[in-house]
Order: C-alpha cells, then sequence, then structure tokens
C-alpha cells in the first residue's frame, strides 16, 4: 500500500489533473481557515470582554454604615454607626482564613495646591490593600505601604491627571504639595483604567488622615479582599458571618437591613462568568458548525471526485485492478491532498489572526485574536479523517461497480 | 482454449427479466480468430462481457484454458483479468491524463513489475503498433486509429491468453478500420486467439471464423476463408 509505485502512481495523478487537485485542496483550507478565523474571532471577543471587566477586582467586599431602623438592646433607632481602627483589628483577626487584606476608606475632599496651580480634589486614606482593591496600576514611584500607615507619614500618591493639572510637564516625584493646610509629600503617580474621575484622587495613609483630624480613630468604609480560592459560594457564606459578626459586634438587630451595607463584587463575579460561559457556548457551537460546514464541503467534492473517476475505475478494473489497488490510491491521494491542504489553511488563519493583534478592538470589540494550536490542530485532523471518510465511502462503491457499468458508454 | 457449455444470462430489469443468452455452447481452441456477429440485442456483448470476466453467467460452464471460471471474487477476477485476458473497447478507454506509454504500462503495473521492466516492455508493444514516436503523446494528441493501436498495445502487453475486442473498428472510418484489423490478423498469426465482436460483415469476413448470434441462441458457426486486411487498405 505504501509502496514507492504506489505514491508515483498518486502523484502523476495528482500532477495530471490540477483543476480536480485545486479544487478539492481549496474546499479544504478554506474550511480550515475559516474555522481557525472564527473561533479566532470569539476568542477575541472573550478577551476584550475579560478586559472590560477586570478593572476592578472581583474578590473585594466593600462595607458601608448606616443608621439602624431597629431599635435593639436599649438603643433607640436611627442611631448612626461608626467603624472605628479597632473593627478592622478584630476582623483581621477573626477571620485570617477567608481575607486577603483589609483596608479602610476615607472619604475627604482637600484643597490642594502646588506652587500657583491648586483645585479640588478627593483625598481618600487607605491602607496598602486598598492598591490591589482597585488593581491600581502605579506609573511612577510607590503606593501607600504598611511603614506610611505605622508612622503616620505624610507622603501622598497622587492621580495620573493630578499631575497633569498640578505640574504640567513637570515631573512631580519627591515634590511637596499643600492637601488641605498640610504638606504631603510625592512619592507616587497612578494611573486607573476607571476612567478620568479615579485619576483626579490623591491616596494617603488612613492614619495620617485621623492623625490631622484630631487623632480620631473613626474609619469611613471598610474594603476587604478576600481570597480567590473561596469562589462565588464561599464568599457568599463570608458575607453572611461578616454580617452576623458585625451586627453583634455593633449592637444592630439581626434583621435589621439599615445598619450598615455590603457590596460584595462576588455578586457582579458571578454574573460576569455567566456571561463569559454564554460566550463560551456560542464560541463552540461556532466552531462545531464550521466543522460540520467543513465536512459537509469536503464529503460533496470527494463524491465528485470519485464520480468523476468511475471511467477511469472501470478501465482500471478492466485490465486487472483489484478493488483494494483502487480503493487505496484514491484514499491516499485524498488523504495526501486533504492533509497538505488543510494544515495550509491552518497556517493562513493562524498567520492572519496574529496579525490582528489589537487592530479590530475599536469598531469590533475584537482583541487579540488567537485560537490554540492543539485545537487547530484537531480540529484539521477531523476535517482530514471526515475527508478520507467521505472519500472511502464512494471509493469503495466505485470499487465494487462491475467494469462494464463503468465503462459503459454515454 | 475456451469451453463453454449451456450458458445462461438474464437481466431484470424492474418486474420482468430479460432472458439474453439462451445456452450458448460454444469452444475455440488457441490461435483461432473469431467474430462473433448479430443485429443489436442479440447477446453478442453480453457474450464476450462474460468471456473477459466482466460479467457473470446465470447458469452455465466456463473453463478458460483449463481453468473453471466460476464464483470468482472481485480480486481474483481482477487477477484473471489481468493475467489471461486482454481488451480492446469501441471507445478505446484510455485514462486521458497519461501518456501513450503509461497506459500501455498500466497492466504491468498492477503486475507489480518494477517501473523499469515496465516502461521497456511497454515501449516494445508500442513499438510493434508503430506508435514507438508517440509514447509521450497523451491520447487527446492522438487520432482515433492511433488511440485504438495504443489500447491494443495495451492488450497484448500483459500477453494474455485470449484478447478479446468489443466493436473495435465502430468508431474509426473504414480505412483506419482495415488498418487496425491488417494489425489484428498479424498478432493473430503470431499465434494469439483473439474474439471480435462486430456487426460489420467485411470486418468478420477478415476473421478465420464467424459464429452468428440470433436472440440468445448461436445459429451459425462457420469457417470462412480469411480475407486479408491488406488487400483494401
Amino acid at each position: 500500500m505504501f509502496s514507492r509505485d504506489t505514491w508515483q502512481e498518486i502523484f502523476l495523478t495528482i500532477r495530471k489533473n490540477k483543476l480536480r487537485t485545486v479544487l478539492s485542496g481549496f474546499t479544504v483550507s478554506l474550511g480550515i481557515l475559516i474555522f481557525v478565523g472564527l473561533v479566532g474571532m470569539t476568542n477575541g471577543l472573550q478577551n476584550t470582554f475579560e478586559f472590560f471587566f477586570s478593572q476592578d477586582a472581583t474578590n473585594v467586599m466593600y462595607v458601608f454604615p448606616g443608621r439602624t431602623s431597629i431599635p435593639y438592646k436599649g438603643y433607640k433607632s436611627l442611631r448612626r454607626i461608626e467603624f472605628e481602627n479597632d473593627d478592622l483589628a478584630d476582623i483581621k483577626n477573626d477571620f485570617p482564613m477567608f481575607l486577603e487584606y483589609i483596608s479602610p476608606r476615607i472619604f475627604r475632599s482637600a484643597l490642594v495646591k502646588y506652587k500657583e496651580e491648586s483645585n479640588n480634589y478627593t483625598t481618600i486614606g487607605v491602607d496598602w490593600g486598598q492598591q490591589f482593591a482597585e488593581k491600581t496600576i502605579m506609573m511612577k514611584g510607590r503606593y501607600i505601604n504598611q511603614e506610611d500607615v505605622k508612622n503616620k507619614t505624610k507622603n501622598a500618591v497622587i492621580g495620573r491627571l493630578v499631575e497633569q493639572d498640578l505640574f504640567g510637564s513637570m515631573n512631580s516625584m519627591g515634590k511637596y504639595i499643600d492637601v488641605g493646610g498640610s504638606v504631603f509629600k510625592v512619592v507616587g503617580v497612578f494611573q486607573d483604567d476607571g476612567g478620568d474621575n479615579e485619576e483626579r484622587q490623591l491616596y494617603i495613609p488612613y492614619t495620617t488622615r485621623q492623625l490631622i483630624e484630631k487623632n480620631t480613630d473613626k474609619i469611613d468604609q471598610i474594603v476587604i479582599g478576600f481570597k480567590e480560592e473561596l469562589g462565588y459560594t464561599g464568599a457568599m457564606a463570608f458575607q453572611r458571618s461578616l454580617e452576623r459578626y458585625l451586627k453583634d459586634k455593633k449592637y444592630i438587630s439581626p434583621d435589621d437591613e439599615n445598619g450598615f451595607f455590603v457590596r460584595n463584587v462576588a455578586d457582579n463575579l458571578k454574573q460576569n462568568q455567566d456571561f463569559a460561559g454564554v460566550l463560551a457556548i456560542i464560541a463552540a457551537l461556532v466552531a462545531f458548525g464550521t466543522i460540520i460546514a467543513g465536512i459537509i464541503g469536503i464529503s460533496n467534492i470527494m463524491v465528485y471526485v470519485v464520480k468523476e473517476r468511475t471511467k477511469e475505475i472501470g478501465i482500471r478494473k478492466a485490465i486487472g485492478a483489484t478493488p483494494r489497488s483502487v480503493i487505496s490510491v484514491i484514499l491516499l491521494e485524498s488523504i495526501f491532498i486533504t492533509t497538505i491542504s488543510g494544515f495550509l489553511g491552518m497556517i493562513i488563519g493562524m498567520a492572519l489572526l496574529s496579525t490582528l493583534g489589537d487592530k479590530l478592538m475599536d469598531d469590533y470589540f475584537i482583541l487579540n485574536p488567537g485560537i490554540g494550536t492543539g485545537l487547530a490542530i484537531s480540529a484539521t485532523l477531523v476535517l482530514i479523517l471526515f475527508g478520507s471518510l467521505a472519500g472511502y465511502v464512494p471509493a469503495k462503491r466505485a470499487a465494487r461497480i462491475k467494469p462494464i457499468v463503468a465503462l459503459r458508454d454515454d | 482454449m475456451i469451453e463453454i457449455k449451456d450458458l445462461h444470462k438474464s437481466y431484470k430489469m424492474g418486474s420482468n427479466s430479460l432472458h439474453v443468452l439462451k445456452g450458448i455452447n460454444f469452444s475455440c481452441k488457441e490461435g483461432e480468430l473469431v467474430a462473433i456477429m448479430g443485429s443489436s440485442g442479440s447477446g453478442k456483448s453480453t457474450l464476450l462481457n462474460i468471456l473477459g470476466m466482466l460479467d457473470e453467467a446465470d447458469e452455465g460452464e466456463y473453463i478458460l484454458d483449463g481453468i473453471p471460471i466460476k464464483n470468482l471474487n472481485e480480486t481474483k477476477a481482477a487477477n484473471y483479468r489481468n493475467k489471461f485476458l486482454g481488451f480492446i473497447f469501441q471507445s478505446f478507454n484510455l485514462i486521458n491524463y497519461k501518456t501513450a506509454l503509461e497506459n500501455v504500462a498500466l497492466p504491468l503495473y498492477y503486475q507489480k513489475m518494477p517501473r523499469k521492466q515496465r516502461q521497456e516492455k511497454a515501449l516494445k508493444y508500442l513499438e510493434q503498433v508503430g506508435l514507438k514516436e508517440w509514447s509521450h503523446h497523451l491520447p487527446s494528441e492522438l487520432s482515433g486509429g492511433q488511440k485504438q493501436r495504443v489500447a491494443i498495445a495495451r492488450a497484448m502487453v500483459a500477453e494474455p491468453k485470449v484478447l478479446l475486442a468489443d466493436e473495435l473498428t465502430g468508431a474509426l472510418d473504414s480505412t483506419t478500420s482495415y488498418e487496425v484489423m491488417d494489425l489484428i490478423q498479424k498478432i493473430n498469426d503470431q499465434g494469439n486467439t483473439i474474439l471480435v465482436v462486430t456487426h460489420e460483415p467485411d470486418i468478420a469476413q477478415m476473421c478465420k471464423r464467424i459464429i452468428h448470434l440470433k436472440d440468445g441462441v448461436i445459429v451459425k458457426d462457420e469457417k470462412v476463408k480469411q480475407v486479408r486486411a491488406t488487400a483494401n487498405v
């Protein structure tokens, strides 16, 4: 079956029947090309989706203070709830297996001045963990660190647009700015994908903010980063036990929903994951559909090829070709053509995708389209397999036709 | 060489059955040149196809050079065709994308003869039919007579026991027909057994024996005085 003679016969047939060869090869190449293209584009869509929804961390919970609505344990309703430093410490101590980091957020508006330039910005007193909750990207310098918090340093991290407003084209690093009457040293500049608003903010150590405000220990909000391994259900369970814990600690009725509020990003995460799942299903359907279409295309061309060769098969049989030799020649020829052109189509498709990059990002929301090499190769192999199978069935039938029928003049 | 006893063949056409051969008895010795004549529908092509193992008889015996031909599977039939028989068709049936030489060498390919040997032998037979210079031409570049001569070379190349020709001059003009018949006669002179199916009396007269077929039976089996084709060229 694999003798040199057989292959010479096959190559001769391929060379002498260029149109047929090109036609069937083109079908296979096109099938694979479309498959690679469509799957790549869907992957690009998924990339865009991930890009958009990965701006803020998804394993974060925000706790906001409120006012009680139910009298409880001798306290009247409408009592204002406030969080303090020891709340942070207690949560840190009592939920170590859930926590990744914890940070307060104290929002204060302040007039910020540098030389002649001044403007009103939001300053946020934070701990180091806040950087991960916002996924803040440092352009220069560093973020607020544990030393800053411990020593209540007057260091500030300013947004990209704050630097632009106050310093123009100058470098702000190491310069001193006036924040609401206190002098802070700029230790870092950040950018944030969340938009211009977030880049018009300043981060300072929350302990410094408390020191300025007469050494209070109040904090506005609590940001809690939990371990990603918790997953959706784990995060929800953590939220429930945290709520119970805080209500108990702050003497809030278990039935009171207004003492404080918890915003859990895990909820959004769930929705995002669901949407990503739908996208993945669509991608799988597209892939499956194109593979089926490719198989049908190849089957058609194979049936046509064998049909076209019926007479030749009759002649060969009349002069002594066995059914086996007829089938093997047709089959090897079709495997050879589909393999070469299949991998050609695959390589062209992957090369095209890799040149696209983010060119389609703005208009079509397709980012870095691409396809896994393993998937592309297995799809190509599937097409080759079915192409051969599609060739085998009519070839077997053709080999069984009586030569007299095949040779009948038409 | 060929022994046929009580051969029957019928074709099913829907619910009807068409009885084509109704008991043919016939034998032919080595070196004979036999014409099978008859009007269309007389069963002559069916007989030739059965002799050529392209078709199977329903009933009866067929012995080719002492070998009983029956219950053949496809592969065995293919091997017998390859070794024992050479076919010449009305429409030549050359493979159109192969050169004359490749067409002639094809039966040897199925005998698994090495390529070089195959081509030498094919060239020898092409030379015998006078087409050595045309060996690398495609069938489309040859005239009808040349094509038929290539087909004859292809039928001869495997050195078969019997040559079977089905209306081999049917697609040729009379001059070319006589040239081809001249070649057939010469091959027969070398001792080859040849069966020719024809409905042209002048072609039949160039054989040594004529079998007349009518409605599926042999009505007449006569030895004739051979007319040499050269006389007509």
